[in-house]
C-alpha cells in the first residue's frame, strides 16, 4: 500500500457493481453485481486474475479496491440494520452511483 | 489392492479395504509422470509438505497474543502486517496484500471466500474444510449473524457484524477481542487463548480460564 495508483474513485465514492454476466474467472461474486456500495479504501493496482487464470500477463494492472455495503442492501430479508459487507473488487466492475 | 489371503478368516474380523478413490489414483498418477520426466523431485514434494506443516494458527496466535500485550506493535501490526509479521520472524511476503481486521466491544469482523478458498496461509496454515464448504461460503454473507451463533456465539443486537469477503488479492486476519480477566498473563498465556477459528472471526478468543487448563 501507499504506492501512487491511478486510481478512477476515492474513499467515499459511491459506486454502482456493474450487472455484467460472462464466463471467466470473475472474482466479483454474482450476489453484489447490480448492487450500490460505496469506496472504503483503495488498495493498489494488481495484475487482472481474468487474464491471469488462463496463462495470460495480467497487465494491465487494476486498480483494486475495498467495497462496503449495507447488507441490508445485498439481501432482501436482511434484519441488523447495520451490518455491512466488504468486499475486494477491481476497478472494471464499477461504476459512479 | 489384491488381497493374497483372506485377513478377515486370519485375524477374525474384518479389515478395512485400502483402495484409492479416483482424485487420489489420479494425483498418484500425476505424481509419478512428474518424477518420471524429471520436472519435479522427491525432495521438493518433502520441502512444499514441510512447508505446508510449518504454517499453521500457532503463526496468528502468537502476533495476537503480541498485539494484546503490546500496544505499540498492535498499531503497528494494524498500520503494515507484513513489518510487523516480519519482527516476529513470521514471514508474510507470499501475501500480495495483508490486511487486519481490529474487532472491538461494538464492532465484530468474519472473514469468507465465497468464491473459493482464499485464506492467510503463512498466518494460519491450510484453511479448515468447514471454510472451503458452500454452506459456509454462501452463508457467511448472508447470514453471518447464524452462522456465529452455530460456532457458539450469539453477536447482540447492538453489535456491528462487517462480513468481509475476500475475493482478489487481500488476505485477512481478524484480530479478536482481548479476553476479561487476562492481565498480567504472559504473551505465552495468551496466545493459547487465540483459537484459528478467533482470527477466521466466526467465535472470539477463549476465556481466560483456558490459558492454564
Amino acid at each position: 500500500m501507499g504506492r501512487a495508483v491511478r486510481a478512477r474513485f476515492k474513499p467515499g465514492d459511491r459506486v454502482l457493481v456493474k450487472m455484467e454476466d460472462r464466463p471467466g474467472h470473475i472474482r466479483t461474486p454474482w450476489y453484489v453485481r447490480g448492487k450500490r456500495g460505496w469506496i472504503e479504501r483503495v488498495y493498489g493496482e494488481f495484475r487482472n486474475p481474468e487474464s491471469l487464470a488462463y496463462g495470460g500477463d495480467g497487465l494491465p494492472k487494476r486498480p483494486l479496491y475495498l467495497v462496503g455495503f449495507e447488507q441490508s442492501q445485498v439481501w432482501d430479508k436482511y434484519e441488523a440494520a447495520k451490518d455491512k459487507l466488504f468486499i475486494d473488487i477491481y476497478e472494471h466492475w464499477l461504476e459512479p452511483a | 489392492m489384491s488381497d493374497t489371503h483372506d485377513e478377515s478368516q486370519e485375524h477374525g474380523h474384518d479389515h478395512p479395504r485400502h483402495e484409492l478413490g479416483y482424485y487420489a489414483r489420479r494425483i498418484y498418477a500425476i505424481r509419478d509422470l512428474l518424477l518420471e520426466k524429471k520436472v519435479i523431485t522427491t525432495k521438493d514434494i518433502q520441502e512444499q509438505i514441510d512447508y505446508q506443516e510449518q504454517r499453521s494458527p500457532a503463526n496468528g496466535a502468537r502476533i495476537v497474543a503480541r498485539a494484546w500485550a503490546d500496544p505499540a506493535f498492535k498499531a503497528r501490526l494494524i498500520a503494515d502486517p507484513k513489518a510487523a509479521c516480519a519482527e516476529l520472524g513470521i514471514d508474510a511476503t507470499s501475501l500480495n496484500e495483508f490486511v487486519v481486521l481490529e474487532n472491538t466491544e461494538k464492532v465484530r469482523h468474519m472473514v469468507v471466500c465465497t468464491l473459493c478458498s482464499c485464506y492467510p496461509r503463512p498466518i494460519l496454515g491450510r484453511p479448515p474444510d468447514w471454510y472451503k464448504s458452500l454452506n459456509y461460503r454462501s452463508r457467511a454473507v448472508n447470514d453471518p449473524r447464524g452462522v456465529m451463533r452455530e460456532f457458539g456465539q450469539a453477536v447482540g443486537p447492538n453489535v456491528e457484524v462487517r462480513v468481509h469477503d475476500s475475493t482478489a488479492d487481500i488476505r485477512y486476519l481478524v484480530l479478536p477481542l482481548r479476553p476479561r480477566g487476562t492481565e498480567g498473563m504472559s504473551e505465552a498465556q495468551l496466545a493459547r487463548l487465540v483459537t484459528r477459528d478467533s482470527m477466521i472471526g466466526v467465535v472470539d478468543a477463549l476465556p481466560a480460564g483456558a490459558a492454564s487448563a
